[in-house]
C-alpha cells in the first residue's frame, strides 16, 4: 500500500510522540508525580498508528488499559490526555477516570478498560450502532493476549459473525499477560480461532507499521462493504513492565535490550 | 383493565415507535428467528416482548446467542454510541455471567468519563420465588443493584406502574434495571393506553395510617395491603409505602411516614443479610431514631436458597400472616 509523503510523517509522528509522551509519564512516575499505576505502550507504537490511520470521525473504539499511545493516535488532545493521568480537573475525563479510563465519546473513544475482555462486547454493540447509522462507520475492539482467553472475546466473535457486523478484533498480543507469557496461556493461535468463528484473521508483525496498517486497511475495506468482522494478530513487545514498578523478573536476560536495539518500530520505520 | 404483561409490552412497542434508537435484545425476545417455524414464535420467555418482533423486524428486535455477557455488553457499547436498547436478561439469576457488563462498565461510564457519557440502557429481568423454578430460577436480587452508583433500579409492584415505570426507564439516560415479578404477569389493573411516565425516585404512599409504616417492595406490597386490610379489623391502621423504585431511593417519604407513625416494618422477598430491608432499617434507625416507639422489624425469606420441593418453596416465602405478626410485634 502505497502512503503519500504527508501520511508517512504523520505516521511517524504519532510513534514518536507516543513514545515521548509514555517515556515522560515513566520519569514522572518514577519521581512519584502521578498517582496510581500506569501501565506503558512504549515499543508498541506501530499498533497505534498502523491501526488508527484507517480509522475516520464515523468509527468507535474501545480499548486496553495500555492505551496511551492510542489516545494520542486517535486525536485527543496531548495536554488533556497528560492532565488525566495525573488526575487534574482539567483532564479528558475531569480526572474521575485516570490512565486506565481515558476516553473521549465526541472521538469516539469507548475509553481505555480495566476490565481485561469487556472491549470485545462493547464494540459488537458499537457495530450494532454503525448499522443502524448506516454511516459504514466500524467498531474497533482491542484486548491483550491476556484478553483473548476470556470468554467474553469468544461471544464477542459468535455476535459479530451471526450478525456479519462491521467490528475489528485488534488481538494486540505483546508477549505476556500480565507476568505471564502468551507462550504458555494461550492454546491454538488467535487466527485458527477467529477462523473457528468463520472470519478471516491474519498475524503481522506489530515492530513494522506498515504491515500493521495494510493488514487493518484491508480489515476497515472489508467492515465498510458489510462483509463483517476480521482478526488482526499483531506481534509486538513492550519496552517497559506490565505497569511501571515491575520488576520484570520473568523477562530474559538482555530480552529488553534487544528489543529496544533490533525491533523499534520507530527506527525500523526509517 | 390490562396485565402486567401486557402493559409492560405496550410499552416498549409505543417508545419503539416513537424512537427508532429503541431496540429490543435478548434470548428468544423474538424466538425462533432463522427457524423453519414462524418468527415470534416465543415473543419473550413469558410473552412480554410478543409482537415487537412482527412490526419492527429483525434489526430492531435481536434474538441473541445463550451469552449474556457477550450481549449484555454488547447492549452497553450500543447505548454508549446512540442507540436505546432494552435488553432481557430472563431470569436475574443469570446476572453472574454478565454483571460486569452492567457495574463496571454501562454504570461506571458517565462518572469515569467526566460526565460525557451517556448510557440508555434497560435490563429487563425477572425475579421472585413461586413457580417451583427452584434455586438458580427464583431468586430477588435487587439488592446487589442497588449497592453499585450509577445504576437504577426499578421494581414495579402492579401493571400501572409498570408501564409508566418502563417509559421512563427507557427515556431515562442511565442505565436501569428493571425487575419483573414472574409471578405477576397476569395480575391486572387499570392501564391508560396513551404514553405516561412513573418519575424514579417517587414512592407510592398505598394508604396512610396512624400505627404503623410498612414499606414493601415489588410483589410483597400486595401482601402488605392485605395484611393491613386483615389488621384494621384488629384496630390497627397501617400506613403501606411502595418505594417503586429502589435506586434512587425515597427516602424522605419512607422517613416522613415513619415520624408519624414511630414504627416500622419492611416487606423484602429478598434474603436478610445486606438487603433492602437491611438498607431501609439503617436509614430510618440512623435519621428517624427518635420517633421509633419500637423496634423495626423486618419480614424476608431466609437467609438460604429457594428451595424446589412446593412445601419448602411456600415456607421460604414471606406472607401475609408473617406480615401481620410482624406489625403486632411492634404494637407489643
Amino acid at each position: 500500500m502505497q502512503l503519500s509523503r504527508d501520511e508517512l510523517l504523520k505516521a511517524y509522528r504519532t510513534m514518536a510522540a507516543a513514545r515521548h509522551f509514555e517515556e515522560s509519564v515513566f520519569e514522572n512516575f518514577s519521581d512519584g508525580k502521578i498517582p496510581g499505576f500506569v501501565h506503558l505502550s512504549a515499543g508498541q507504537e506501530a499498533t497505534a498508528a498502523g491501526v488508527y490511520m484507517s480509522l475516520d470521525e464515523r468509527d468507535w473504539i474501545a480499548t486496553t488499559h495500555r492505551a496511551h499511545g492510542q489516545c494520542i493516535a486517535r486525536g485527543l488532545d496531548l495536554q488533556e490526555t497528560m492532565d488525566e493521568i495525573y488526575g487534574a480537573t482539567t483532564g479528558v475525563c475531569g480526572g474521575k477516570g485516570g490512565s486506565m479510563h481515558i476516553a473521549d465519546i465526541e472521538k469516539g473513544m469507548l475509553g481505555a478498560n480495566g476490565i481485561i475482555g469487556a472491549t470485545g462486547p462493547l464494540a459488537v454493540g458499537a457495530g450494532l450502532s454503525a448499522r443502524a447509522k448506516g454511516d459504514d462507520g466500524v467498531a474497533v475492539a482491542f484486548y491483550g493476549d491476556g484478553g483473548s482467553n476470556q470468554g467474553l472475546i469468544f461471544e464477542a466473535y459468535n455476535m459479530a459473525n451471526i450478525w456479519k457486523l462491521p467490528v475489528i478484533f485488534i488481538c494486540e498480543d505483546n508477549g505476556y499477560a500480565e507476568a505471564t507469557p502468551s507462550s504458555y496461556s494461550v492454546a491454538g493461535s488467535q487466527v485458527a480461532r477467529a477462523n473457528g468463528f468463520g472470519m478471516p484473521g491474519v498475524e503481522v508483525d506489530g515492530f513494522d507499521f506498515f504491515a500493521v496498517h495494510d493488514a487493518m486497511r484491508e480489515a476497515v475495506e472489508r467492515a465498510r462493504n458489510g462483509e463483517g468482522p476480521s482478526l488482526i494478530h499483531i506481534k509486538t513487545a513492550r519496552f517497559y513492565g506490565h505497569f511501571v514498578g515491575d520488576a520484570q523478573t520473568y523477562r530474559g536476560d538482555g530480552e529488553i535490550d534487544k528489543l529496544r536495539a533490533e525491533k523499534d518500530c520507530l527506527n525500523l520505520f526509517r | 383493565m390490562k396485565s402486567y404483561r401486557a402493559a409492560i409490552n405496550e410499552a416498549m412497542a409505543g417508545e419503539m415507535r416513537r424512537d427508532a434508537s429503541v431496540i429490543v435484545m435478548g434470548e428468544d425476545v423474538s424466538g425462533g428467528t432463522g427457524a423453519p417455524g414462524e418468527d415470534d414464535a416465543w415473543g419473550g420467555p413469558l410473552g412480554v416482548t410478543k409482537g415487537l418482533y412482527t412490526e419492527f423486524g429483525s434489526s430492531r428486535v435481536l434474538d441473541t446467542p445463550i451469552a449474556e455477557g457477550g450481549f449484555i455488553g454488547a447492549a452497553a457499547g450500543a447505548a454508549v454510541t446512540g442507540m436505546r436498547p432494552i435488553v432481557d436478561l430472563m431470569f436475574v439469576d443469570f446476572l453472574g455471567v454478565c454483571f460486569d457488563a452492567i457495574y463496571n462498565q454501562a454504570g461506571k461510564f458517565r462518572y469515569m468519563f467526566g460526565g460525557k457519557a451517556e448510557t440508555p440502557l434497560v435490563v429487563r429481568t425477572m425475579y421472585g420465588a413461586g413457580l417451583r423454578a427452584a434455586s438458580q430460577h427464583s431468586q430477588t436480587l435487587y439488592s446487589l443493584f442497588t449497592h453499585v452508583p450509577g445504576v437504577k433500579v426499578v421494581v414495579p409492584s402492579n401493571p400501572y406502574d409498570a408501564k409508566g415505570l418502563m417509559i421512563q426507564s427507557i427515556r431515562d439516560n442511565d442505565p436501569v434495571v428493571f425487575f419483573e415479578h414472574k409471578a405477576m404477569y397476569d395480575d391486572e389493573g387499570d392501564v391508560p393506553d396513551e404514553a405516561y411516565t412513573v418519575p424514579f425516585g417517587e414512592a407510592n404512599v398505598v394508604r396512610e395510617g396512624d400505627d404503623v409504616t410498612i414499606v414493601a417492595i415489588g410483589k410483597m406490597v400486595h401482601l402488605a395491603t392485605q395484611a393491613a386490610d386483615n389488621l384494621a379489623n384488629e384496630g390497627i391502621s397501617c400506613t403501606v409505602i411502595d418505594p417503586r423504585t429502589l435506586s434512587p431511593l425515597d427516602d424522605e417519604t419512607i422517613l416522613e411516614e415513619v415520624e408519624a407513625t414511630g414504627r416500622l416494618v419492611v416487606v423484602d422477598e429478598s434474603h436478610p443479610r445486606c438487603s433492602m430491608a437491611a438498607d431501609i432499617s439503617s436509614i430510618v434507625a440512623q435519621q428517624a431514631f427518635k420517633s421509633l416507639k419500637a423496634a423495626i422489624e423486618k419480614v424476608t425469606a431466609p437467609h438460604c436458597p429457594v428451595p424446589f420441593a412446593p412445601e419448602l418453596e411456600d415456607l421460604y416465602i414471606p406472607k401475609v400472616e408473617d406480615v401481620e405478626a410482624a406489625v403486632r410485634r411492634t404494637m407489643a
